[in-house]
């Protein structure tokens, strides 16, 4: 059977990581490449890189970055952050990118998700999304979490999916940044509506909030940031503890 | 020289990175000399069966491909491994190139759990059925990379290795005479994925 998938998520702004890197060693961690490196060395099984540039030459340093981590490690790498067209799916899997995942860019153009799929294959795509309880209802927000879009979450999901849409990162924004466990009920309604792998994020503070995370069946894998570039968890002690519990876990 | 044959399907970038990191002289290409030229090949491939079969057709490979493949090691990776077998039944009926015996039906079909998600994406989990000098560096049980949706099936004797999937053993690597093929991404697996490929460029 498929183990469950851990995945660390790098957030990098004119060629650096920006989040959670405030400890010690950070100059080398605050490098995407070395910081990679080093993941892929703890037994990362896939990375995440968003691209949380807004200038040119940022979006270049960031095409440079990904290629060159592209080069040299061989696990599945998923790219985000201002992807709007075609050509910029394009753009990053020239570069290396498996997976290209979508967030503001297919809610301001819907037919993204079908275009993309259609050329590049569904397990290419991945749909991101930021959501939030806003009157007893999940919310789709846009912008890094910013813009209420009024859109029904788990309906935007559904027709994610049906427009092929391969995988669904859920960021849950009531659980991001409070490290208090990831936001079970909102990932249990939404693997309750689709069938594709869902990807949980938003809420790790510890290895406990992992096992928590892995009694849910529908979910496929727990992502988070600052955890692991803190090295508060360790990936390789995270999965020894995860195996441990009964986790089928890649080691 | 390891010959990656081009022929407009799929993202080479991982495929050749990963043999550059082995330290292999590797050319990328879709012209019949070097294919002729090279110690073995490696025939990549992404996407639907019918489609890449065309694209194979259009650059008029496939003779050279057959005879080729009669003397030096050809290996298929995911969509290139599917096509080495006798017909696919991805949207219709699509011949293969019929190197091994067997056909390429929907996982879907014959998962009897169909609440298992397809595709069959991620880190699987592979058992060795035969020895083979594919395995040379690898263990039997590491996890290697899958993201698929058909797979091969009607080839026992061919098949090495396999993955568990609900009720199915998936066709994990296949080997013929001199033709191998893996259904999963060896350059995606991690160090258990560029191990098998330091042992076929070996052979």
């Amino acid at each position: 059977m498929l183990a469950r998938r851990i995945i660390p998520c790098l957030d990098v702004r004119d060629g650096r990581v920006v989040k959670g890197t405030n400890f010690e060693g950070l100059r080398d961690m605050a490098d995407p490449v070395e910081l990679a490196r080093f993941y892929n060395d703890s037994g990362a099984d896939e990375l995440v890189f968003y691209d949380i540039t807004a200038s040119a030459e940022g979006r270049e340093l960031f095409t440079d970055i990904l290629r060159r981590v592209a080069s040299e490690i061989f696990i599945p790498l998923t790219v985000g952050g201002g992807i709007r067209t075609l050509a910029d799916f394009d753009r990053v899997l020239k570069c290396g990118a498996d997976k290209v995942s979508v967030n503001s860019g297919a809610i301001a153009e819907p037919s993204l998700i079908a275009a993309a799929a259609k050329r590049y294959g569904d397990q290419c795509v991945v749909l991101s999304m930021d959501v939030k309880r806003v009157d007893g209802r999940f919310r789709l927000f846009a912008k890094g979490g910013r813009e209420d879009t009024g859109i029904d979450a788990m309906e935007w999901a559904v027709r994610g999916v049906g427009d092929g849409a391969g995988e669904i990162v859920l960021n849950s924004i009531d659980t991001d940044g409070v490290k208090n466990g990831f936001d079970l009920e909102m990932l249990d309604a939404l693997t309750a509506r689709v069938s594709v792998p869902v990807i949980a994020s938003g809420g790790a503070g510890n290895m406990e909030h992992f096992a928590e995370l892995f009694t849910h069946p529908g979910v496929d894998a727990g992502l988070a940031a600052s955890i692991f570039h803190t090295k508060q968890v360790d990936i390789r002690d995270l999965k020894r503890f995860l195996r441990d519990r009964g986790v089928e876990m890649r080691l | 020289m390891t010959a990656v044959l081009d022929y407009g399907v799929g993202n080479l970038f991982s495929l050749q990175s990963s043999l550059r990191v082995l330290g292999l002289e590797t050319e990328v290409t879709g012209q019949a000399e070097k294919l002729r030229a090279a110690d073995r090949i490696i025939l990549p491939g992404v996407g639907a069966f019918g489609d890449a079969r065309a694209k194979l057709d259009e650059t008029g490979l496939v003779p050279v491909l057959l005879e080729e493949a009669e003397r030096k090691p050809l290996l298929g990776i995911c969509l290139g491994m599917q096509l080495l077998f006798d017909r696919s039944f991805e949207y219709g009926e699509h011949p293969g190139l019929g190197l091994i015996p067997g056909d390429v039906a929907e996982l879907r079909e014959d998962l009897v759990d169909k609440t298992l998600k397809i595709p069959h994406m991620g880190w699987n989990r592979l058992e060795t059925a035969k020895e083979d000098p594919l395995f040379r560096y690898f263990q039997n049980g590491e996890y290697v990379y899958y993201v698929h949706s058909f797979y091969a099936r009607n080839c026992r004797e061919s098949t090495l290795g396999v993955s568990q999937y609900g009720n199915l053993a998936v066709t994990g690597v296949v080997r013929r005479g001199n033709v191998w093929g893996t259904q999963f991404h060896p350059e995606k697996s991690g160090d258990a994925g560029l191990r098998l490929l330091r042992a076929f460029a070996e052979l």
